[in-house]
């Protein structure tokens, strides 16, 4: 197997008293699209922000490309260049056209005028009308795909994707995921930690099922879907496919 | 309807029953003589300009400074905790001591020192004073605004790979200003009140014109110009912030 890019070894993590992630292994190959599934409070969301540092993990590594970023004092601005992470809650930034949200951080960490390759990604994902305008005027659908562009204008190598379609009307979550499915064919790397199981069946390399903090089942998602090997993942299946 | 005929009655009940006090003749000689209000209204007015210049150049260091506070209290840099301290005394500080107290302590104090000229102006520490005071009112409103804005803003500044200074600087800063604008709009209006304090220390701004006129003409009307020349100022300004506070208020809501 390919050196993986990102690597998860023994991650744990706790809030004050409660532990939310119990010693996590977790393997990511470059081009690879993993689905992390299972119950609110599973620990996919915190999962994520250790991946890119946003939260330090209390122990335990996180490899990314051959170096451990979890180590203390570790200077993470360059790694966060290259993971983008996309929330649940856009996060636009709401005084900023939705241009000067993806071309800030172009500007001013890579120091790059980058219009023609910003004004290219909004084409590509049909927000060429909606350039100028600001968070208030754009729905949910739309500021979620600003905020995806903005993660790719820093053209990171990997994706995290925390659950970004739970905050949308249903009628808008599938030009969400369109978007999702477009880089998948650019090979993007991604890690999205999603209730959208039939989106995660179809699309995802491997699927994993957290439960309690802990990686309880992982495979390929018809293995998952249609055969789980463990009592709590069909469990789990059972409650949200109905 | 109902709040036209009881103001009304008011009105009439004041405009009757006032007059009926028996010092009322006294009070109207000395407080409400027209010829004196006619009489010291230029000037005053023009002594009032001095008051409008020691405010204009007041508020640009007021929020310079504030700036400058809110952002070493907010500071999270281990390195940098002196500042924190530095911050927080500051604000403790200057918030504690009356304007008044602090003009008088600045105004007279500082060129108690031998400065010599132009150093030793009071229109130079008066307006020291008045920036101690309310920047440290105008640092802790900032601080709040600051405050006030999601931590998931910063994250996702974070996260693009911007520093802590960028963040603050182009994501932080500009939401929570525009956010504290109403509250900085009343802090203002008090500041124009306060330069009359000024008078204290020297300056013969509309006050101390005032106090001049009063004793020269043996008469306190020119106290009641001064006020009616405050009020055309202020009540306009009161207005307008609450009219960006309610804005504020129904745009989030």
């Amino acid at each position: 197997m390919q050196d993986p890019r990102l690597s998860l070894r023994g991650v744990t993590k706790s809030f004050d008293d409660v532990q939310v992630l119990r010693g996590i292994d977790l393997d990511i190959a470059p081009g690879e699209m993993v689905c992390l599934i299972g119950a609110s409070g599973s620990g996919k969301s915190t999962l994520l922000r250790c991946m890119n540092g946003l939260e330090p993990v209390d122990d335990g590594e996180v490899w990314l490309d051959g170096v451990d970023i979890a180590e203390p004092g570790f200077d993470l601005a360059p790694v966060r260049q290259r993971i983008g992470i996309v929330f649940q809650s856009f996060n636009l930034f709401p005084h900023m056209t939705a241009y000067e949200n993806v071309a800030l951080a172009p500007r001013r960490v890579l120091g790059e005028d980058a219009r023609d390759r910003i004004e290219a990604l909004f084409v590509r994902f049909g927000l060429a009308d909606h350039i100028n305008k600001y968070p208030d005027q754009l729905s949910g659908g739309q500021q979620q795909r600003v905020a995806v562009i903005r993660a790719l204008a820093m053209r990171p190598q990997t994706m995290l994707l925390d659950e970004i379609t739970s905050a949308l009307d249903p009628e808008l979550v599938g030009e969400v995921l369109d978007v999702l499915r477009q880089l998948r064919d650019d090979g993007m790397t991604m890690v999205l930690a999603t209730h959208e199981m039939a989106f995660a069946r179809e699309v995802a390399d491997r699927v994993v099922f957290m439960d309690q903090g802990v990686v309880a089942e992982e495979g390929a998602p018809d293995a998952i879907f249609s055969a789980p090997e463990r009592e709590r993942t069909r469990k789990f299946l059972a409650s949200v496919l109905r | 309807m109902i709040a036209g005929v009881s103001t009304l009655i008011v009105l009439a009940l004041v405009i009757v029953l006032v007059p009926l006090a028996p010092g009322w003749e006294a009070v109207r000689a000395s407080f409400f003589d027209g010829e004196v209000f006619v009489r010291v209204f230029p000037d005053l007015l023009r002594a009032f300009l001095l008051d409008v210049a020691i405010f204009a150049w007041s508020v640009p260091m007021i929020f310079a400074m504030g700036l400058a506070i809110a952002l070493a209290r907010g500071n999270t840099n281990p390195a940098l905790f002196p500042l924190r301290i530095f911050g927080a005394v500051y604000v403790d500080l200057f918030r504690g001591i009356p304007v008044v107290l602090l003009v008088y302590l600045v105004g007279f104090g500082i060129p108690g020192l031998g400065l010599s000229r132009p150093w030793n102006s009071p229109y130079i520490w008066g307006t020291v004073a008045l920036v101690l005071t309310y920047s440290a009112y105008v640092a802790e409103v900032l601080r709040s605004g600051i405050e006030s804005i999601h931590a998931s803003q910063r994250n996702a500044a974070i996260c693009l790979g911007l520093s802590e200074r960028d963040t603050m600087r182009f994501v932080i800063l500009p939401q929570a200003i525009r956010r504290v604008v109403p509250a900085n709009m009343n802090m203002l209006v008090a500041l124009q009140k306060d330069v009359a304090l000024l008078s204290f220390i020297g300056p013969v701004e509309i006050l101390r014109q005032a106090g001049i006129f009063k004793s020269l003409l043996a008469n306190f009307t020119p106290y009641v110009v001064a006020a009616v020349i405050f009020l055309c100022v202020t009540v306009p300004a009161t207005r307008y912030a609450d009219y960006l506070l309610n804005r504020d208020r129904n745009a989030r809501s």
